[in-house]
């Protein structure tokens, strides 16, 4: 009974979000809008959160800010493009691909080929070991003497 | 070339602790300006009550000056309060944005600490400091002759931060045209 009703409540259960409902706008569309832009910024007095999720006052600031934009009828890209002028790209959880963060978006892929490289290499150099060439006569003459007793 | 793989991993791990390693001396609650070499952005905020009136942007051109960002309700802004004291005795311009901050409350931490701002605006909306990328109290900016933006100290200015960064750059600021 009691894992039915723990079930029952982890089910029901929603994670916890800082807006506050005086933050909300009332268009539920324009509401939905934000709560996506503010997932995607970052809070930057508690920099692995967005401001979303966190509870500093001047992450509250900033989600006020991304709906104002969205009043006024700006796209998602405009209402994040206004945070990004004033905090630099940094504000964005997921970083534009530019010059200065190809190492990041490309590193991996780089770590991965060099590492296929190093496998192809290695099964390369492993097959070679498999086709030693086949002992000369005298060769086997010695080993059958060396093997004889 | 097989009697050298196996330095291979070797060299990575190198590599990848030389990049951590300089990762590591580096402050990542330190966002860098977007301002530096811009002008300030505009505004014009009233002061902390009527017969001290704020500034605004237009205010902050001529001379070399420092605009710093405080709060009644910062911790740190108590320890570098004696520092702003003697950068304003030394004839700097001094200019205080009272952010997130009540007017009477940025008023009565300044009657007990003392004021050394040449004029106080009140930002209690915060979208001034918001405007000027402010992530924290206390931020100090360097403003140039022209208005603009040419640095940023992010946390308390210190006896180290004011010799070795402020005074030079504000002494290499007053020589420009």
């Amino acid at each position: 009974m009691n894992r039915f009703l723990l079930a029952t409540l982890l089910a029901i259960a929603v994670p916890a979000h800082a807006v506050l409902p005086s933050e909300q706008l009332a268009d539920p569309a324009l509401e939905a809008r934000a709560r996506e832009i503010s997932k995607e910024l970052r809070c930057v007095v508690c920099q692995n959160q967005s401001i979303d999720d966190s509870d500093a006052p001047l992450a509250a600031d900033l989600r006020v800010i991304v709906r104002e934009q969205l009043r006024l009828g700006k796209t998602d890209a405009q209402a994040k493009e206004y945070l990004v002028t004033r905090y630099g790209s940094y504000v964005l959880l997921r970083p534009p691909f530019r010059y200065d963060t190809w190492l990041l978006w490309l590193g991996p892929f780089a770590v991965l080929l060099a590492g296929a490289g190093l496998v192809i290499a290695w099964l390369r150099a492993r097959r070679g070991v498999a086709e030693t060439p086949a002992l000369t006569p005298q060769e086997q003459a010695r080993l059958d003497a060396l093997t004889k007793d | 070339m097989n009697r050298w793989l196996f330095a291979l991993p070797i060299a990575a791990f190198l590599v990848l602790a030389a990049v951590f390693g300089i990762g590591l001396t580096k402050d990542p609650s330190v966002i860098p300006s977007q301002l530096i070499d811009r002008p300030l952005p505009a505004f014009d905020l009233p002061g902390l009550s009527a017969d001290a009136p704020g500034f605004g942007s237009k205010d902050l051109t001529g001379k070399p000056l420092l605009l710093n960002v405080f709060a009644s309700w910062c911790a740190a802004c108590p320890q570098e309060h004696p520092m702003l004291t003697k950068i304003a005795r030394e004839g700097v311009p001094v200019y205080g944005l009272a952010w997130k901050d009540q007017p009477a409350d940025s008023a009565k931490w300044l009657s007990e600490w003392g004021n050394p701002y040449t004029k106080v605006a009140s930002d209690p909306a915060a979208r001034t400091g918001i405007d000027l990328g402010v992530t924290g109290v206390p931020e100090t900016f360097v403003v140039d002759k022209r208005g603009r933006v040419r640095y940023k100290q992010i946390g308390p200015i210190d006896e180290v931060v004011w010799t070795t960064i402020l005074k030079p750059m504000l002494a290499k600021l007053e020589a420009e045209a």
